[in-house]
C-alpha cells in the first residue's frame, strides 16, 4: 500500500458518483447506481474487493486487521496539492479511524500459516444466509446471483458449557427426526409453529381471521412473555429465542437486556426462517454459504456495477476530499496518485471520519472545526473470533451454524454467541481442515473477548503450552470424547458504524446478525436518499438476465 | 399431487378442451378401425400413442397395443434387439402417457405388463419410480408399482423398509409409506427374518418410531393409521381362536324327535328341542377359518357315535319345509312381548340358571404367560402415551384411539383371567364415545356402533349384569318354547350387534326400541326361535339378511321400522333387483306378486322370507305395509298363524 503503483491517469475525471471502499453496501450502491445509467468510479485502497466484508487468505488477514486497527495518520500530502486551482476549492485530508482493536493472533501449529493461500477467512464472519433473506432476493433481481454459488448449511445446533451440541428442529421434518426431544415437547413446538403459521396465513388474507391471528396485545408483548403463555419448556424456548428468532440479549433478564424482541418482530423472524425452509428445493434446510466465502458477494456486486459501467481502481487510496470554498460542498477526492477527480456525490467507507460541511460563510475554520456525522456507536461492539482446526467440531457435519444462548457458558453470560463451522468443501481452507467464526455483541473488548474465550474453551482442546507444535488431538484421559486441537486463532473487535447520508455519504459497519438483512435495509434506504428518482436495480427485460431466472445456483 | 386446490376453468380453456375432445375422437375412430380390422402397422401403433399420450385412460388403445405388441413378437424372427425395441417403444409411451397422468391406472398396468415379459431394464425402473415419487411421495401407483419391481428385482424387503424410513423422515404425511412399510414387516416378521425377531422388539421399535409422528402432527392422520395396525398385530393372537361354543364343552345336549321327550322335566338350557332330529353346533371363532368339518371337529356323545352324525354346513343347508302334517299339529299360541309378560329372573333360583351355563360358555384360554405379560404392557404403556397427548391437546383420533386401546385392554385382561373382571375402563370408553359424537357429528353413527359395542360388552361381560336383562316369559306352556328365558336388551340406543359370541344360548332375544340398521352378527345366535326388532331403524328386507341363516325362526316382530320409507338402503349401500344373485333361478316370483304391485317393492321381501317357517309375523308401522303387502307375505310364508296380532284362518 505505502509504494503507490504508477497509475495512468483516470479518463475522465468527472463522475456521478465516486464510491470509495469496496464493502458490500458500496459494492450494492455502485452495481444500483450504475444499473440506473450513472456514471461511478468505485475505489480501494486496499489490493482485494470487500474491504470489511472480504474473505483474505491467512496472511492478507492479519495484516488487513493489523492496518486498520493502528491510527493512521493521514497519507504524506503529494505536494502537487498546489497544482489545482487553489481558488476554486480546497484539499482536506482525510482522516480514517481504526475499526478493529484488541486484535490477537495466535498460532499453535505452522499447519495453517504453510497453506496460507489455501484460505478465505471472512473478515466479517460469522455470516451465512437465509434462504429467504432479501439478500437473496436482491442478489436474483440484480443479476449478482450469476456470478455465485451456494452449498447448503447442514445443521443448526445450540450448544452448551460442555461443547455439547442439540440439534434445533427447525420443521416439522426435524422434529419428527429430533430424539432429544421428549414426546410432550415435539408436540408443544409443533403446535407453536402451527399457531405462527396460521397467524402468518390470516395475516395474508384479505379479510382477517380474527380466531387464527395473534391478538395485537400479544404481538407488542415482548417475544419471551409471548412464549412463557404459550406454555413452551425452557428448553425449547431458547431454541427459539437464539437459535431460531436470532436474539442477541438474554430476554428473561428484561431489565439488563438492551434489546428486547417483541412478538411481532420475533414472529417475522421465524417467518423468515421458515420460509427459507423449503425455498430452493434442492437446500437441506434454511441456511445457505457461499462458496470461497462472504467475500464473494461484494465482488459479484462489483462485477455487476462493472458490467453497467462502473470504473473499478484498487490499490488507490483517498487522500483528501475536495471542498468547494464557496459553498463547503464536496467536491471531489485527490487520490495518492495525485490526480483530482470531480463528482457531485461521495460515498465512503465507515473507517473515514467525515467532515459536517461547514457554512460558507467560514470557510477558514471549516478544517479545524469539522465534526464526525457517521457515530461510531460507543457502547456497543462486536467481538469476532476466526478458529482454524483439523477435525470438525462435529465428528458427521462439516457445515453448520450454532449459538450458546446467554448464560450457557456462564450465568453472567448476558449476550448470545453465534458461531459458524465452515469445511474445505466451501473452499475456505485446505482440506483436511475447518474454519469456525464465532461473534458476540459486548459492551467493550475485554467482555467480548471473554465471552468467545469461554466458548473457545468449551469446544477445543487447547495445545499443551510449551509444546505448541503439536497439532495432533490430545487425548483427553477418560478417553471420552476428544475434542478437536486448535491449530490457529484470531479474536479481534469491531466497531459498530452505522451509515449516513450527507453530502459525503458513508455506509455501515458489518454488524453483529448473521444475515444482511439490518445492514441491506440501510444500503436501500440510502441509495434512495441519494438518488430519490431512482428505482433501486429496475426489473430488466434484458436477455442477459433472462438465461439465469431459474434461480440461485446451489450446489447439492 | 396433494394440497394443489382446484382451479375453475376458463373460458378460454374451455374451447382448449372441445378443440382437444375433437382431436380424442378422430384418433379413437381411427384406433377403434385399425382395432377391428387388426391392422398393427406402424403408422397404426403411431396413432395409438398418439391418443394414449393426449388421454392415458383409453383402456381399449392399451389392449390394442398389448395385441400389436404380441402380433409383432410372434412376426419378427426372434431377434433379441428386435424384441427389445418392441417393448422399449411400450416403456417410452407409457412414461409419456404417465406424464399426461401419473394416476393412470391403464398406463401402469401396462407398465407392469411389459416389465412382467423380461425383456426390459428393471434399474432404470427404479430411477422413474425415484422422479415420481420425489414428485409425490404419497403417489400410491408409484408404491404398488415400487413393490411390484422391488418383488422383481428381487429387492430385500429390508431395504425396502429403509426405503420407507427415508421418506417417512422427509414428510410423515404418507399414507402410502407406511401401508407399505405395514407391508414390509409382516412379510419380515412371518418369516422371523434375521434382526426382525422376536416380534415384541420389532413391535416396541415401530410403537418408538410412530410416536414421533403422532406427538409431532397428532392431526395428520397417516400415523395414527400405522398407530393401529400396530396395536392390531399387538392384541390378535398369531393363531385362531376359538372364543366360544354351543353346546358348551361338557354340557348334555338332549336331541328329541317327533316330540318324544314331551313330559320329562328337563333343565330347559341344557336340552334342546328339535322335530326335524337336527341340532346346530357352533363354533365362534376370532376371526375367520377354513377347514371346518367332521374330520376337524369330534363330538363326543353317549348315544351316538360321531360316525352317525351327518354334517350340513349352514350355508348350503336347506330348511326342509315343513310337512302339511306338522303344520296342521300345531296349534301356536300368539307370543306377546309386552312388560307385562315378562317377569325378572330371580338369581337365587339357581337350579336352572342360564348363568350356570354361561361359565361354561367361555373357551378355556391357554397361552404363553411371557408374552402376554408384554401384550398388557404394552397396551398399558400406549394407554398412558395417549392420555399424555390428550392433556396437551384435544385430538379426535387420539380419542378414537385411546378408547380402542382401553377395549384392547380390558379384552386382553379379562382374556387373561376370565370373568374374575369388570370391564373397568367401558364408563371412559362410553364417555369418550360421547365426546366424539359431539366433536365429529360427521361420524356420529360410527362412534354410535362403537359405543352400542361397549354397551354389549358390558351387558355381557359377566353373569350379575347379564342377569339384569334375563326374564321369564309367562307363555310357557307350549313345547316350541324350548326355554322361555328371554334375554331383553331392549331400550339401549344400540345400533349394532355385538358380543354373539356370549349370547350362542339364546333362544329368545328381544332388541325391540332402539337404534338398529343392520343386524349383522346375528346370523350365530343358531337357536334364536323368537326375535322381536320392532321399533328400530332397519330400513330395507336386505338389512335382514342374517336371518335367512337362522334355521329355528319361528317368530318375528319387526314392526314399528322404515322399511319401504328409503328407496336406497344407505345403510348398507344396496337397492333391491331382481338381478341380485342371492335368489336362485328357480324361484317363481311372479306366482306370488299382485299384478298391479311394483315389483321391486316386494322383491327384497321375497328374497328375504322365502322358505322361512315363521309363525308369527308382525310388520306393522312399516312404509310398505298394507293389504296387498300383506297378502302377498301370507302367500310367500304359508306357516304363518298370526300376521299383526291377527289369527290367521
Amino acid at each position: 500500500m505505502d509504494e503507490t503503483p504508477s497509475y495512468p491517469p483516470i479518463e475522465p475525471t468527472d463522475f456521478d458518483l465516486i464510491v470509495v471502499g469496496t464493502g458490500l453496501p458500496q459494492s450494492v450502491i455502485a452495481a444500483a447506481a450504475s444499473s440506473a445509467g450513472k456514471s461511478v468510479l468505485h475505489l480501494d485502497s486496499n489490493s482485494f474487493y470487500g474491504s470489511h466484508f472480504s474473505s483474505l487468505n491467512l496472511d492478507e488477514f492479519s495484516s488487513f486487521l493489523t492496518s486498520q486497527s493502528a491510527v493512521h495518520s493521514s497519507h504524506p500530502n503529494p505536494p502537487s496539492s498546489v497544482a489545482a486551482d487553489a481558488a476554486e476549492y480546497v484539499a482536506l485530508d482525510l482522516k480514517t479511524r481504526p475499526m478493529y482493536s484488541d486484535v490477537e493472533i495466535t498460532s499453535h501449529s505452522s499447519d495453517p500459516v504453510e497453506h496460507s493461500r489455501k484460505f478465505n477467512l471472512d473478515v466479517s464472519g460469522p455470516r451465512v444466509l437465509f434462504c429467504a433473506d432479501a439478500a437473496v432476493d436482491l442478489m436474483l433481481k440484480s443479476g449478482a446471483s450469476q456470478y455465485l454459488e451456494f452449498k447448503s448449511i447442514d445443521a443448526s445446533f445450540v450448544c452448551d458449557a460442555d461443547g455439547r451440541f442439540s440439534t434445533v428442529p427447525d420443521s416439522r421434518a426435524a422434529i419428527f427426526k429430533d430424539r432429544s426431544l421428549s414426546l410432550t415437547e415435539k408436540n408443544q413446538l409443533m403446535r407453536f409453529f402451527k399457531l405462527i403459521q396460521g397467524h402468518l396465513a390470516a395475516s395474508d388474507e384479505a379479510e382477517n381471521d380474527s380466531n387464527a391471528r395473534i391478538s395485537e396485545d400479544d404481538l407488542e408483548s415482548p417475544f419471551v412473555e409471548f412464549l412463557n403463555k404459550m406454555r413452551l419448556p425452557p428448553k425449547i424456548k431458547s431454541m427459539i429465542l437464539y437459535a431460531i428468532a436470532m436474539a442477541d440479549y438474554d430476554q428473561d433478564s428484561i431489565e439488563v437486556c438492551k434489546d428486547v424482541l417483541d412478538t411481532k418482530i420475533g414472529i417475522d423472524r421465524l417467518a423468515l426462517y421458515h420460509s427459507s425452509v423449503g425455498r430452493f428445493p434442492n437446500a437441506l434446510g434454511a441456511l445457505i454459504y457461499p462458496i470461497y466465502g462472504q467475500g464473494e458477494l461484494t465482488q459479484a456486486f462489483c462485477r455487476r456495477a462493472a458490467v453497467k459501467g462502473c470504473i473499478y481502481v484498487l490499490r488507490m487510496p483517498v487522500i483528501a476530499l475536495l471542498m468547494e470554498k464557496e459553498s463547503g460542498h464536496c467536491k471531489g477526492v485527490r487520490l495518492a496518485s495525485g490526480q483530482d477527480i470531480f463528482s457531485q456525490k461521495l460515498l465512503v467507507d465507515p473507517s473515514f471520519i467525515v467532515p459536517v460541511p461547514v457554512a460558507p460563510s467560514q470557510p477558514d475554520c471549516m478544517p479545524e472545526s469539522s465534526q464526525v456525522i457517521n457515530l461510531v456507536d460507543a457502547k456497543q461492539k462486536v467481538a469476532r473470533g476466526i478458529c482454524i482446526m483439523k477435525s470438525s467440531l462435529k465428528p458427521d457435519v462439516s457445515n453448520f451454524v450454532f449459538v450458546y444462548p446467554p448464560r450457557s457458558l456462564y450465568p453472567e453470560q448476558a449476550m448470545a454467541i453465534r458461531a459458524v463451522q465452515i469445511g474445505s468443501n466451501l473452499g475456505v481452507c485446505p482440506s483436511g481442515m475447518f474454519v469456525l467464526y464465532l461473534s458476540t455483541l459486548c459492551n467493550d473488548a475485554t467482555q467480548g473477548k471473554e465471552l468467545l474465550q469461554a466458548a473457545i474453551k468449551s469446544l477445543f482442546t487447547l495445545p499443551v503450552s510449551g509444546n505448541p507444535e503439536n497439532s495432533s488431538s490430545v487425548h483427553s484421559e477418560n478417553m471420552e470424547e476428544v475434542k478437536p486441537t486448535l491449530l490457529w486463532s484470531a479474536l479481534y473487535t469491531q466497531e459498530l458504524v452505522m451509515g449516513s447520508f450527507e453530502s459525503i455519504s458513508s455506509t455501515s459497519m458489518p454488524d453483529g446478525n448473521l444475515n444482511y438483512n439490518v445492514l441491506l435495509d440501510a444500503t436501500v434506504k440510502l441509495f434512495h436518499q441519494m438518488y430519490p428518482q431512482e428505482e433501486f436495480f429496475p426489473e430488466t427485460t434484458s436477455p442477459e438476465n433472462v438465461e439465469d431466472d431459474d434461480g440461485l445456483s446451489l450446489e447439492s | 399431487m396433494h394440497g394443489r386446490p382446484r382451479k375453475a376453468p376458463k373460458p378460454e380453456d374451455a374451447a382448449a378442451s372441445a378443440a382437444k375432445a375433437e382431436k380424442l375422437r378422430a384418433l379413437q375412430s381411427q384406433l377403434l378401425h385399425n382395432h377391428h380390422n387388426q391392422i398393427y402397422t406402424k403408422e397404426a401403433l403411431e396413432i395409438s400413442a398418439k391418443l394414449l399420450e393426449a388421454n392415458p385412460e383409453s383402456y381399449t388403445a392399451w389392449n390394442y397395443r398389448k395385441l400389436a405388441v404380441e402380433h409383432n413378437l410372434s412376426h419378427s424372427e426372434s431377434d433379441p434387439d428386435t424384441v427389445k425395441s418392441i417393448f422399449s417403444e411400450e416403456l417410452r409411451v407409457v412414461e409419456n402417457s404417465l406424464k399426461q397422468n401419473f394416476k393412470s391406472y391403464g398406463a401402469w398396468h401396462h407398465r407392469k405388463w411389459v416389465l412382467s415379459k423380461g425383456h426390459s431394464s428393471v434399474d432404470h425402473e427404479l430411477q422413474l419410480l425415484d422422479r415420481f415419487q420425489r414428485a409425490d411421495s404419497r403417489n400410491f401407483h408409484a408404491w404398488n408399482y415400487r413393490r411390484f419391481i422391488a418383488a422383481l428385482k428381487g429387492i430385500p424387503d429390508e431395504e425396502e423398509l429403509k426405503y420407507t424410513t427415508k421418506l417417512i423422515e422427509t414428510n410423515f404425511s404418507n399414507y402410502s409409506a407406511w401401508h407399505n412399510r405395514s407391508v414390509l414387516l409382516s412379510h419380515l416378521l412371518q418369516n422371523k427374518v434375521k434382526g426382525f425377531f422376536p416380534k415384541e422388539k420389532v413391535l416396541v421399535e415401530e410403537y418408538e418410531f410412530v410416536h414421533q409422528a403422532l406427538f409431532t402432527d397428532p392431526d395428520d392422520q397417516s400415523g395414527w393409521f400405522y398407530h393401529l395396525w400396530l396395536l392390531d398385530q399387538t392384541v390378535k393372537p398369531e393363531t385362531p381362536l376359538l372364543v366360544s361354543t354351543w353346546p358348551a364343552h361338557g354340557s348334555d345336549i338332549i336331541v328329541s324327535a317327533e316330540g318324544c321327550l314331551d313330559g320329562r322335566a328337563l333343565s330347559p338350557f341344557t336340552s334342546f328341542h328339535s322335530d326335524a332330529g337336527t341340532f346346530p353346533l357352533i363354533l365362534y371363532f376370532n376371526e375367520a377359518v377354513e377347514g371346518v368339518n367332521s374330520s376337524t371337529v369330534t363330538v363326543k356323545s353317549v348315544f351316538t357315535e360321531n360316525k352317525d352324525l351327518v354334517w350340513k354346513p349352514l350355508a348350503t343347508m336347506c330348511v326342509q319345509p315343513l310337512s302339511s302334517k306338522h303344520a296342521e299339529r300345531q296349534s301356536v299360541e300368539m307370543i306377546l312381548w309386552r312388560d307385562v309378560n315378562f317377569h325378572f329372573y330371580d338369581a337365587h333360583v339357581q337350579e336352572s340358571s342360564p348363568i350356570a351355563y354361561f361359565d361354561r360358555l367361555s373357551i378355556k384360554k391357554d397361552h404363553e404367560p411371557a408374552a402376554s405379560k408384554w401384550h398388557a404392557k404394552t397396551l398399558v404403556n400406549e394407554i398412558a402415551l395417549v392420555r399424555q397427548l390428550l392433556s396437551e391437546i384435544d385430538c379426535k383420533i387420539g380419542k378414537l384411539t385411546l378408547a380402542r386401546l382401553l377395549m384392547a385392554h380390558d379384552a386382553m385382561v379379562s382374556y387373561m383371567a376370565p370373568h374374575s373382571h369388570k370391564k373397568v375402563h367401558s364408563e371412559e370408553v362410553l364417555q369418550l364415545y360421547s365426546d366424539l359424537m359431539e366433536l365429529d357429528p360427521m361420524h356420529s353413527q360410527y362412534y354410535k356402533e362403537a359405543q352400542s359395542l361397549v354397551l354389549l360388552q358390558q351387558v355381557t361381560s359377566n353373569r350379575e349384569s347379564l342377569l339384569k336383562h334375563c326374564c321369564h316369559h309367562r307363555v310357557s306352556t307350549s313345547s316350541s318354547v324350548g326355554n322361555s328365558v328371554c334375554l331383553r336388551l331392549n331400550n339401549l340406543s344400540l345400533s349394532r350387534i355385538g358380543c354373539v359370541e356370549q349370547l350362542l344360548w339364546v333362544q329368545m332375544l328381544d332388541l325391540s326400541h332402539n337404534e338398529l340398521r343392520s343386524i349383522d352378527g346375528l346370523e350365530a345366535m343358531q337357536l334364536l326361535s323368537f326375535l322381536n326388532l320392532s321399533h328400530n331403524k332397519l330400513s330395507s328386507f336386505t338389512a335382514l339378511e342374517p336371518l335367512r341363516l337362522l334355521k329355528l325362526l319361528k317368530v318375528l316382530d319387526i314392526s314399528y321400522n322404515e322399511i319401504g320409507a328409503h328407496p336406497v338402503d344407505t345403510r348398507r349401500y344396496l337397492c333391491s333387483s331382481p338381478l341380485s344373485h342371492t335368489v336362485g333361478s328357480d324361484w317363481n316370483f311372479n306366482e306370488f306378486v299382485p299384478d298391479d304391485a311394483k315389483v321391486t317393492n316386494y322383491w327384497e321381501a321375497f328374497a328375504i322370507f322365502r322358505g322361512f317357517n315363521l309363525t308369527q309375523l308382525d310388520i306393522v308401522g312399516n312404509a310398505i305395509t298394507d293389504e296387498k303387502f300383506k297378502s302377498f307375505l301370507i302367500k310367500v310364508l304359508p306357516t304363518l298363524k298370526w300376521v299383526d296380532g291377527e289369527e290367521l284362518h
